[in-house]
Formats: structure tokens, sequence, C-alpha cells
């Protein structure tokens, strides 16, 4: 057992951990941040998404250990200070991007990561980007919808209520 | 009140607020103190017969509290089946047991036949590599053919691998024969409707809890349908009194059929809790959900269309085999039966229709009910033969479907498989969309195509299907062992706020949006004074969940019932504090007023009043404002559609591309067009997932070698389009107060026929002689078809 200390939205953390201990089961177990999910077992399915250093990491594929030192940003950082939704988790609500939910806060870091880098994608850009996240509810349509919206383009053609 | 949010208008969801900051609350994010992890021992052969379980170095283990295999549970219950099927000779389908943990044989890879209980779930991991199983391989029965003719079976007291082998309706079988052998053309397809996993993308869970000091269980789990659990664990499985078991299905990340039914790790959480006196906890890796939830569809179908030799239907003829996997999931009897069967007239005046379903049972894990359920199966048949028929004939596939629709003077229409359609308008649907989908402008797309190197096809499709499951009276006369009516109670606070229990289950449906605005309707008040309560058998009346797109022509008729009572009691309270007759009370706009006067008390004061009941003539006027309905419909619901999709195929790789799809449904009245909108497209990415994509593959010794998202091919974001989905023809539902038939699954069910068949256009468009590939239409599947 290790001690590990990180940041996670921007609150100092520590906690003992195994060497095996992912990073999603310490934000989850240990810290108790249950919005990060655990869809699969192989990398796939993108539920797990967080930032490490600005960067999305499937938190499923790396250690807790690994982050030692990291600055770390989930789900639940993501709403202004105010506590109202951000930007982008405002766009799902607007434009219905969510269904069960499951899937959502991965969608929600991974369209993060992708308008920081690409800050007005294409529609083709936006899909090719979600690759790595498996949406079971929505078609997907109106998550691409929403990530669009939210990097300030117009979606009104899009066909949808 | 808002305008914006009455019924008909899209308010945003309310739940979305903590789905998007990661408050959601779903089953593996509660914790209990004290609590102990249970890990499954599941068998890695698909049919074994258990020799011994030595679990001697697993008890010793660090961590270990307990060890559990199928001899703790030789005693108590089975997981029963819901719907008794009987034989076209009028025999009773087989129903061989289905054990909390595998006791004497494993049946399918996967298949539990021990638990390990530890302090944390890697230390019961760890303990349950140690357990060293004696388990002989046997023979693997996976191929239903050989499954019915072989000496190999999956449940040896039965002696036969065929669960049962049903007519529907045996006595139109000879004049479906005859009509067949006298037409002027008859089109024969074979098919397969292919094997799929549900998916939903969160994992099933349980926690169980025991409470010593009042014999009371509580099992948190990832239900659809929590009451439906809890009879099923406390009268089948473990024989504990309803009023001892408490289930909560709280947040649930999707269903898709899955979560309908009830697992054996439901049980062993409970009777594990009881044992060690403490919470067990259980959440699956996805590798076993692919290898224990209930999987879909798996048909193998002959169908034959019977015409004149203007293309007028004269009958449909299928013989369907339907896997049901190793052992009877909750529905899986029904499924490929009456939600299959009794659909097989489709849209259609044919006079005959004849279906024969054999179930069978193999090495591979139960089939259930999975979005659209049966539906989709009847429907892939019925429109790929159609479309087959109508190449065969020279017709145009859309001519031809009209030539033969229900026409809107026919309602109520008796379908030759036995429903009544209650309404619809099948023309007017493909008046839209033909419109929609710009059929003129077709021929100067496929040049365009033709002049990339592509083949481009156009598919169409229509569809019906039965949702608003269902009418007790009838399903019980067909073999349903429950009723499948819905409740809901609206509790009105002293302060005029309103609680609504409500029987079915939200896990993605977006009823904590949609019900508030029904009752706010009716009661002319702020939705957002309105609570919706659901998925705790403690603190809803009553339920029978949700699935077969149900939840609102069933519970929120329930809900309406509800309401309507509150409404009558609030004239009772108003007549009292207006000195007025009741009779005289009019309700309208939040407002209990008197007749022909202006006096008027408002549905707050009303409200105040009830819980507040100076000089109440407590004889004739109880105290409170709280109201129960159980709503059981008097049919099902006949939601319909017209899709259309025009894909792209490569010949040089014979990948297909979808270009554009149009789906037009009609759903009967809309409460929430956003919502109504997202089902569609979510049932469209699974239908489309189905038609290109997924597949369910065992090898001959029962390996499911697609266990894994990278062996199942999910529908990823870039591999579908933007849809274009309309419900703007309506045909009221005449039966329910909302007017309302569902729109769950359409999506599921429209879309593989309308894909498949717009790649077989533009295979034949190609000159290639193609005229069926069976799903999922991979590249090597439509390449190897192109170049036969």
């Amino acid at each position: 057992m290790t001690q590990v200390s990180m940041t996670v939205n921007g609150k100092a953390v520590s906690g003992v951990v195994e060497g095996r201990t992912l990073l999603v089961d310490f934000l989850r177990g240990n810290l108790r941040l249950t919005g990060t999910h655990v869809g699969c077992d192989t990398s796939q399915c993108g539920a797990c998404v967080v930032h490490v250093d600005g960067r999305a990491v499937k938190a499923c594929t790396m250690f807790a250990l690994e982050a030692e030192g990291a600055q770390v940003r989930t789900i639940e950082g993501m709403a202004n200070a105010d506590g109202s939704l951000g930007v982008i988790q405002q766009a799902f609500q607007d434009h219905h991007g969510l269904q069960c939910g499951f899937c959502t806060p991965g969608m929600v870091m991974s369209a993060a990561a992708l308008l920081k880098d690409n800050p007005r994608p294409t529609e083709a850009e936006v899909r090719a980007h979600l690759e790595g996240n498996i949406c079971r509810c929505t078609g997907y349509h109106n998550i691409v919808k929403a990530i669009m919206a939210a990097s300030g383009q117009d979606v009104a053609a899009i066909a949808a209520e | 009140m808002p305008k914006d949010s009455n019924v008909g208008a899209s308010p945003k969801r309310r739940e979305d607020i903590r789905f998007l900051t990661g408050r959601g609350k779903y089953t593996d994010d509660i914790q209990i103190a004290g609590q102990a992890h249970a890990v499954f021992v599941r068998s890695q052969v698909a049919h074994g017969a258990i020799r011994s379980i030595d679990t001697s170095a697993a008890k010793d283990m660090p961590g270990v509290l307990a060890i559990f295999t199928g001899a703790d549970f030789a005693d108590v219950g089975g997981n029963p089946a819901g719907w008794l099927i009987n034989s076209r000779d009028g025999t009773p389908m087989k129903e061989p047991k289905r054990p909390v943990l595998a006791h004497g044989k494993v049946r399918h890879v996967g298949d539990a036949y021990a638990a390990v209980i530890a302090e944390t779930a890697d230390q019961a991991r760890d303990a349950a590599e140690a357990i060293v199983a004696d388990i002989e391989e046997l023979p693997a029965v996976v191929n239903m053919a050989q499954a019915l003719s072989g000496s190999t079976y999956v449940h040896d007291e039965i002696g036969t691998n065929q669960c049962f082998d049903w007519g529907w309706i045996e006595d139109n079988r000879a004049a479906t024969d005859a009509a067949i052998k006298g037409a002027a053309h008859v089109t024969t397809l074979d098919l397969v409707n292919n094997r799929l996993v549900p998916n939903a993308m969160e994992p099933r869970a349980s926690t169980g809890d025991y409470d010593p000091g009042t014999g009371e269980y509580t099992l948190h789990t990832t239900s659809q349908n929590p009451h439906l659990t809890r009879l099923l664990i406390a009268a089948f499985v473990l024989g504990i009194p309803e009023n001892k078991l408490r289930v909560i299905a709280p947040d649930v990340g999707g269903g898709f059929g899955s979560k309908i039914y009830h697992y054996g790790e439901e049980a062993l959480v409970l009777a594990a809790a009881r044992r060690l006196g403490r919470p067990v906890r259980w959440t699956a890796s996805r590798s076993e959900s692919f290898l224990t939830d209930a999987h879909g569809r798996d048909h193998v179908t002959r169908i034959e269309l019977a015409t004149d030799k203007d293309g007028h239907f004269l009958a449909f003829r299928t013989e369907t085999m339907a896997n049901v996997g190793a052992y009877l999931s909750n529905f899986a009897t029904v499924t490929p039966t009456f939600l299959h069967g009794t659909l097989m007239a489709g849209n259609y005046t044919v006079p005959h229709v004849y279906v024969n379903v054999k179930a069978v049972f193999t090495n591979t894990a139960p089939v259930d009910a999975y979005r659209g359920a049966g539906r989709p199966e009847a429907t892939f048949s019925l429109e790929r033969v159609i479309d087959k028929c109508a190449r065969e004939l020279g017709i145009d596939p859309i001519e031809l479907r009209r030539r033969n629709f229900v026409k809107p003077d026919q309602y109520p229409f008796t379908s030759a498989a036995g429903l009544q359609y209650d309404s619809g308008n099948y023309d007017a649907l493909m008046d839209k969309l033909e419109e929609l989908a710009d059929r003129n402008g077709f021929a100067a797309r496929r040049s365009a195509s033709e002049a990339k190197g592509l083949l481009r096809g156009f598919g169409v499709n229509s569809y019906i299907e039965a949702c608003g499951i269902a009418p007790s009276n009838l399903v019980g006369i067909l073999g349903a062992r429950v009723g499948l009516y819905d409740a809901a109670t609206v509790r009105v606070n002293a302060t005029g706020s309103l609680a609504v229990m409500v029987g079915a289950h939200s896990h993605g449906q977006g009823h904590e949006t949609v019900f508030p605005q029904i009752v706010a309707d009716m009661l002319g008040i702020d939705p957002a004074s309105i609570e919706i309560v659901h998925g705790d058998t403690a603190r809803i009346p009553f339920g029978m969940g949700t699935y077969g797109s149900r939840s609102l022509a069933v519970c929120g008729s329930a809900v309406v019932r509800a309401t309507e009572k509150i409404i009558a009691k609030g004239k009772k309270i108003a007549a009292h504090m207006l000195e007025a007759a009741e009779g005289d009370i009019e309700f309208a706009e939040g407002r209990f007023g008197v007749a022909g006067t202006d006096k008027g008390v408002s549905f707050g004061e009303v409200a105040f009043k009830a819980y507040v009941p100076h000089n109440f003539p407590h004889e004739a006027l109880e105290p409170g404002l709280e109201e129960t309905a159980f709503y059981d419909p008097a049919n099902f619901t006949y939601p319909s559609g017209a899709y259309a999709c025009e894909v792209e195929v490569d010949p040089e790789t014979g990948k297909v591309t979808i270009d554009r799809f149009v789906a037009v449904d009609d759903f009967g009245n809309v409460m929430n067009p956003m919502v109504v909108t997202g089902q569609v497209h979510g049932g469209l990415g699974q239908g489309i997932g189905q038609a290109l994509l997924e597949n369910t593959t065992y090898d001959a010794n029962g390996q499911l070698i697609t266990a894994s998202y990278m062996d199942y091919a999910m529908p990823r974001a870039d591999d579908l389009p933007f849809y274009t989905v309309d419900h703007s023809c309506v045909t009221p539902c005449t039966h329910n107060p909302l007017g309302v038939k569902g729109c769950g699954e359409a999506g599921a069910i429209g879309s593989p026929p309308t894909i498949v068949n717009a790649v077989i256009d533009a295979l034949q468009s190609g000159g290639k002689p193609v005229t069926h590939i069976d799903m999922p239409l991979s590249p090597a599947r439509v390449w190897a078809a192109m170049n036969a």
C-alpha cells in the first residue's frame, strides 16, 4: 500500500492505494467522486474519461499512482463556480444530448478536450473524436449536435426538435 | 404558468442536472457501511458436468468471508418463466429449473457455479481464482437445427432441446397453406435475425442488505421494474414475504430489455447478506455482461408471401426457430411468440397468416426481449420478403405496400394475425416519408454516387408494432402469469407541492420531466411543483415497470386516472368550502369554482384545507388529498411508421455508408417532442447497429467470441448519420386517456429492413443479382455477396 497525492478539481487530495488500484477506482472509491463511471474493462467505452494535466485520459487505463502530483479534473469539476452548468454541460441539456446519463460524464470530458484543441469542429471531426466514447441511448445525433452548439456553431439546420 | 412546460412542449429535462454534474446515483455509486463484495465463479465451458468444487484453498485466503456454491441453493426455488406457451399439440412448454447458482451441470459459458464474498472486490477475485472445480466438459449444443435433431440435451431431465412448437393461429394453418398453394406468385426468403447483446452502458449491479432487527431485506439493483423483481425473488426464489423485501432501482444506466429480468446474482447477494449479517455488493464487469445479460433476437426464419398477379397479398407463412439459450429468462417465451407472431400481418389487409415458432434450448446465454422484442423480428421478415416480392413482380416497393395497406376507414381493423388495430393511417405516413426523403431527387443522387464509383440504394419500410403492454384480460388468456397494468399515486402536500409515485421506471426515458407536464396541465399548476418518485418498492404503490414502450400509455394513463381522482376529491372539498353543491363545482385552470358565479377557491387553497380540515363533516369528507389509480389497458397500442434510407456501397470494399435516414412515425399524441425524438434516435442507433455492425458469435464449442467491445461492433458516433425524424402524422390511440401509443422501440423495429432493402437496391443497381444478405451487412459479407 502506498500513499498517493494529487489535485482533483482544484482540491489537494491523498489516499493509500495498492499498486494495482486504477485511477478510476481511486476517484470513485477513495474520493467518492462517483460521476466518473466504469462501463467496460477494455478501455473502449469512455465512460471514465477525466482530464489529467489537461489531457483526456481513460481513468480505467491509468494506475492511481501514475497520477501522483497531477492535476485531475472530473465531471464534478465542470460546472461554473456558481454551480450553474458549464457551456458544454448546458449544451447537452439544451439539445437532449443524454438519456440514461451513464456515458454522459465521459462524453462531456471528451468533448471538452476536443473543443480545447479544436474550437469549431466539423460534424465529421466531432464524430471521429468520439470514437472512444460509446453511448447506447441517443444514437449520437444529439450528442454531436450539442458539442457543435457548445462550440458556438449554429445547429438549427440539423433536423430535430 | 410557463407555456413552454405544457403538454406538447419540450421543456428541458430536469434529471439532466444531476447526470451532467456527476451526481447521478447508480447502484454501484451507493456504498453501505460495512459492505462486503461478491465475485462470481463462472463456467469456462459451454456444457459440463460439475464433478466437484474444491473451495478449501480459497476460503483461507485474505479477506474471504464466505463461499457459496450451487449446493447452498439446491433447496430454494428457481427463477421462473413469466409466460406459459402451449405447443401446437396442446402440451405445455418445457420449463427446466433455473437455479441461483448452477448445480450438477453448467449450461453456458458464464454460468455461475460459485460465489466468493470477501472484504474487498480484489480479495474476492483473488480467492475466486483459487477455487478448483472439476467440470467434465460435455459436447455443446450451439446450432439450433442441430439442437433439435441431436441427442445431447441442455437439460437432461426434459429429454429434448425443444421448449415448445407453437402455431399461430393453428386454425388458420390449412387456409394459409391453401392460399399459398393456389397463388399466382409466391416469394420465399430464408433469413437470420442476428443475435444481439443489449449493452446498456451501466453493467448490472446489485447490493443486498439484511436487518436482523426487523427481518427486512433491502436490494439495490439495476432494474427496469423493481416490483417485478421483488415478486420473483420473494415468491419464487428465496421465499421471503414481499413486505420484508424492499427493492430499490435507483438511477439505472440504460436497460433496453436486459434489466427487466431477475438474475441469480440478486438472490445471491441477499442470501449472503443474511448469512453474513453485512451488506454484500456485486458489480458486473463488461465481460460478465456479455456472458450473462439476456441477449436478444436470434431467429432463423423461412417466410413465404403469396400474392395474386397484381401483387395483392394473399398469405404470409413463416417457420421460425428461436433461440432461448440455456435457461428460460422471465419473458423468453412470449418474445418470439405473442410479441412476434401476432404482428405477422403487418400493416396489411392480407387475409391469411400462419406462424410456426420452435423455441430451442442451446448452451448459450439466455435470450429474451431486447428493444422491440419480437416485433423487430416480425417486421424484418415481412418487410424483407415484401421487398423481394416487389422486385420479382416488377412493382415499385412503395406502391406494392400501398396496394395492401389497411385504409383509414377500416378501423378498428382485425388483422389476420388476430390483433385489433384501433387507429392508423399508413398512406399518410408514406406520403410524408416520400416528401421528407425527397424520393424525386434520388435519381440525381444515384448518378452522383455512380460518378464517384459508388452504388446508391434506396430502401423503404412500413412497420406496425403492439405496445402499451398489455391488457391483462387478453394476456391472461394467452398465458401470461402476471397482469400488465400499472399504477400511480398522486400525493398533494398541504402547501400545494405534489409527489407522484409511479410504477414505471425511468432509465433514460425522461419520465421525471414528462409526467409532471401531464399532471400540471390537468391541475393548472406549475410542473416545477411536481416531483416524480419511482424505482423503490417502499415509496411507490406498485408497478410493472418499463418495457414494451408502455410507460406513458399504461403508467401515464394511471397518472391521469389518479389525477382525475384528485380533482374529484378536490371538488368535494371545494363544495364544502364554498357551501355549494358538489355537482355545481367546476374545475378549470387550477381553480374550483361554483358554476354560474364568480365564487371559487384555488387548487392550493383546497390542498391546504384538505390537511387543515377544521369543520370538515368527517363522515362525508375525509381529510387528506392523495389518490391511487391502477390502469389496465383495454387493448395494445399500435404505433406505426414508414422509414426510408439511402446508402452508398463501395463495390471495391463492400463498405456500406448511410447517407440519409428518414423516420416518420405515428405515435398518437406526443407529450414532449424532444423526448420522443430522442427515443427514435436511440432506436435508430440500435437498429442500424443490428443491420450493419453488431453480431453475437458463439463458436462450435459454445465459446462466446464476441465478448468485449474489441470484438462486438457497437455503433460509434462515426458509424451513424444525422437522422430526419417526424411524428406529425397523428392518429390518437382510441382507448387510453392520453391518446398515446408509445415511442421507445420504433426506431429499432423499423430500421433494420430499411437498410437491408437499400443495400439490395444498391447492389442490384450495379447489376449484382443479390437478393438477400444476412445482417450485419459488414463489408466482408457485402463484398462476398457481390462477388459470389
